[in-house]
């Protein structure tokens, strides 16, 4: 019995924290897949995000579901704004132009957050009824972290449907796999990009301020866990939601149970692990081969 | 026979010699007196600051760092934000020797230094550099992550976290002392070890290998298409870039006589992209005009207000990146173009 809630500890936990990483980096691997754009500072999003829904939380005493959603929208205007003012005009730059300004971003909005609000890091208070406890029947588990794998699902199944099912998502589609017959056959691909964007820092935003309960929230937050959306993504393979969401679960639950049983320099397999996975198969897992 | 061809040869390469792209060709790699100018204040500074010596041997040490960089990105164009991989493998390197006794003369400990950095990057060239664009990005942050976490777990031997303390080492040619707050000596033997450097790097890149690099970078299909060794091109300078950086780092671990894990962090990594990227790269003399603006920036703005000084790092990186895609001698060669003397066109 011990070693069965032992095991299902582990998978709930890190289950819950890849499903964390999955939100939050979801909208790095569209835009990255999509635009091509190599976007560092898609972790100062997930970090603005979690402090409007945090300050609002604390603050004005906004329940937790309507700041998630004050969140979103507000991550998504400033995704947008920015898409238009910074980013279009490097979309056609190389590489190391785009790592440039975007570690740029993370430094501004590192200073601003500090000068703003301050450097200690902000808790946030959970609704009362996701604290308690949760039996599942073969094991008790927070109901928190049960409800993060919950909605994590659920959002996989929003973003497939809407990919498969919708006229946006095959504009999508049609724009990944050739951008210049897409625009030929009419799809205003810019504004599509501005809509991606948009959508994938709102997720970012509730990333943020789901995972802030165990992440914690500081100024240095974009950049303390940007290795590891950027390992998600690029395990997951560019541009894949499904492939994102397995690579940030098996993250997850990997990181976890590797900083229960290996306290001291267990990422050392995670980062191993990625360069060999990268080397047998530089796409991803579900990446598609560059042609 | 032979006068034959020499004297039909000789007209030949004379009217090639002529031609004027030709003669810009040749001309190239000459030296130009206004490559003295840092060398020269690099003496100014030696008897005009004698209070900074710290402040310029870490300039000088960055500055190598950033040339070592600039081989890999700006001439070879491998978007790498790993770099201190190399940095910190030939700290420890100096630093491993030092603390626990085995070798401790400077010179030579550079030497290995620069050896056990060329053996990892070669090793992680040969599998990296098969990838390109943001796999490759990953793979040169994860490979440096994995040799920091690696040097946090051998704490018995690296003091993990903390890292190694008061490292002894051996004076100069036996003879010149490093001593800790007169950092005389320290600040001759860093410029004489990244002149020898720079004189290196200086030739390898107007020498025909040097030339093909910048073609990969050009365009990779057409080099290919000619028949150019490409990956092993790009493994070759990988591993001569991780060597510069290796001494650099080796220099680092010498004149502060300690080493910590910061040689191996993202945060040294981004730095010197950016010191590189603010001078303008694959150019040579970015690295010196990037590594003084940043340094001075940083040393006299962090002083009064750290967050005002990133904030400020932060929009500056964000308008070169808009506007200034080449740096600051970008900048300058542009403005020279425009407002210049007109010059004959070469």
């Amino acid at each position: 019995m011990g070693f069965v809630s032992d095991l299902a500890g582990i998978l709930l936990g890190g289950l819950s924290a890849g499903t964390v990483l999955f939100i939050v980096s979801v909208g790095l691997s569209v835009t990255m897949g999509l635009m091509g754009f190599v976007n560092l500072a898609h972790g100062a999003f997930a970090m603005f995000g979690g402090y409007v829904i945090v300050l609002a939380m604390n603050r004005a005493d906004i329940d937790f579901a309507a700041a998630l959603a004050i969140g979103f929208v507000a991550t998504a205007a400033a995704g947008a704004v920015l898409e238009r003012l910074l980013y279009r005009p490097l979309y056609r730059a190389g590489e190391l132009d785009q790592v440039l300004l975007t570690i740029g971003m993370i430094f501004i909005v590192i200073a601003c957050t500090t000068i703003a609000i301050g450097p200690e890091s902000q808790t946030l208070e959970l609704p009362p009824v996701m604290e308690g406890q949760l039996n599942l029947g073969f094991v008790q588990y927070r109901t928190y972290s049960i409800f993060l794998i919950v909605v994590g699902f659920l959002i996989v199944l929003g973003i497939w449907l809407a990919f498969e099912r919708t006229r946006i998502g095959a504009q999508i589609r049609a724009t990944v796999d050739n951008r210049r017959m897409a625009e030929s056959l009419g799809i205003n691909v810019d504004r599509l990009f501005t809509i991606t964007f948009a959508f994938g820092s709102g997720m970012a935003g509730i990333g943020g301020g789901l995972g802030a309960e165990f992440l914690g929230l500081d100024p240095q937050y974009a950049l303390k866990y940007l290795v590891y959306f950027l390992i998600a993504v690029s395990v997951g393979g560019l541009g894949s939601v499904i492939g994102v969401y397995c690579a940030s679960l098996l993250l997850g639950v990997l990181d976890f149970a590797l900083k229960l049983y290996v306290p001291k320099g267990g990422t050392i397999f995670i980062y191993g692990l990625t360069i060999l996975l990268l080397l047998w198969r530089p796409q991803g897992l579900f990446g598609r081969r560059e042609t | 026979m032979t006068d034959v061809t020499s004297s039909s040869a000789q007209p030949a390469f004379a009217a090639m010699v002529e031609h004027p792209a030709a003669r810009a060709l040749i001309r190239r790699h000459r030296l130009r007196w206004w490559e003295l100018l840092p060398w020269a204040a690099a003496v100014v500074f030696y008897f005009a600051a004698p209070d900074y010596l710290g402040f310029g041997t870490g300039l000088l040490i960055t500055i190598l760092f950033a040339l070592s960089l600039d081989l890999a990105l700006g001439y070879a164009g491998i978007v790498t934000l790993g770099h201190a991989a190399f940095f910190g493998t030939g700290a420890y390197a100096v630093g491993l020797l030092a603390f626990h006794g085995i070798w401790t003369e400077p010179l030579s400990s550079l030497v290995i230094a620069a050896v056990l950095a060329a053996i990892v990057g070669l090793l992680s060239g040969l599998v990296l550099l098969r990838t390109r664009g943001l796999t490759l990005l990953m793979l040169t942050i994860c490979t440096m992550a994995l040799l920091e976490q690696a040097a946090n777990m051998a704490h018995d031997y690296t003091g993990g976290f903390d890292g190694l303390p008061s490292l002894p080492i051996a004076p100069v040619f036996g003879v010149f002392e490093f001593n800790p707050l007169y950092p005389n000596t320290q600040f001759l033997y860093s410029l004489g070890v990244v002149l020898v450097c720079f004189v290196f790097l200086r030739t390898l890149v107007y020498s025909p290998f040097g030339q093909s690099l910048t073609g990969i970078r050009e365009n990779l299909l057409r080099m290919h298409a000619v028949g150019s060794p490409v990956r092993r091109r790009l493994v070759t300078c990988y591993t001569i870039s991780a060597a510069l950086a290796g001494i650099a780092g080796g220099l680092w671990a010498q004149t502060n006589a300690y080493v910590n894990l910061s040689v191996l962090g993202l945060d040294r990594a981004a730095t010197v992209l950016i010191v590189l990227i603010l001078g303008g790269y694959g150019r040579l003399y970015g690295a010196f005009i990037g590594a003084v603006v940043y340094l001075a920036l940083e040393h006299f703005l962090a002083r009064i207000y750290p967050t005002a000084w990133q904030l400020g790092l932060g929009v500056l990186l964000v308008l070169i990146a808009l506007f200034a895609r080449n740096g600051i001698l970008g900048l300058g060669e542009m403005l020279w173009q425009r407002h210049g003397p007109r010059r004959a066109r070469s």
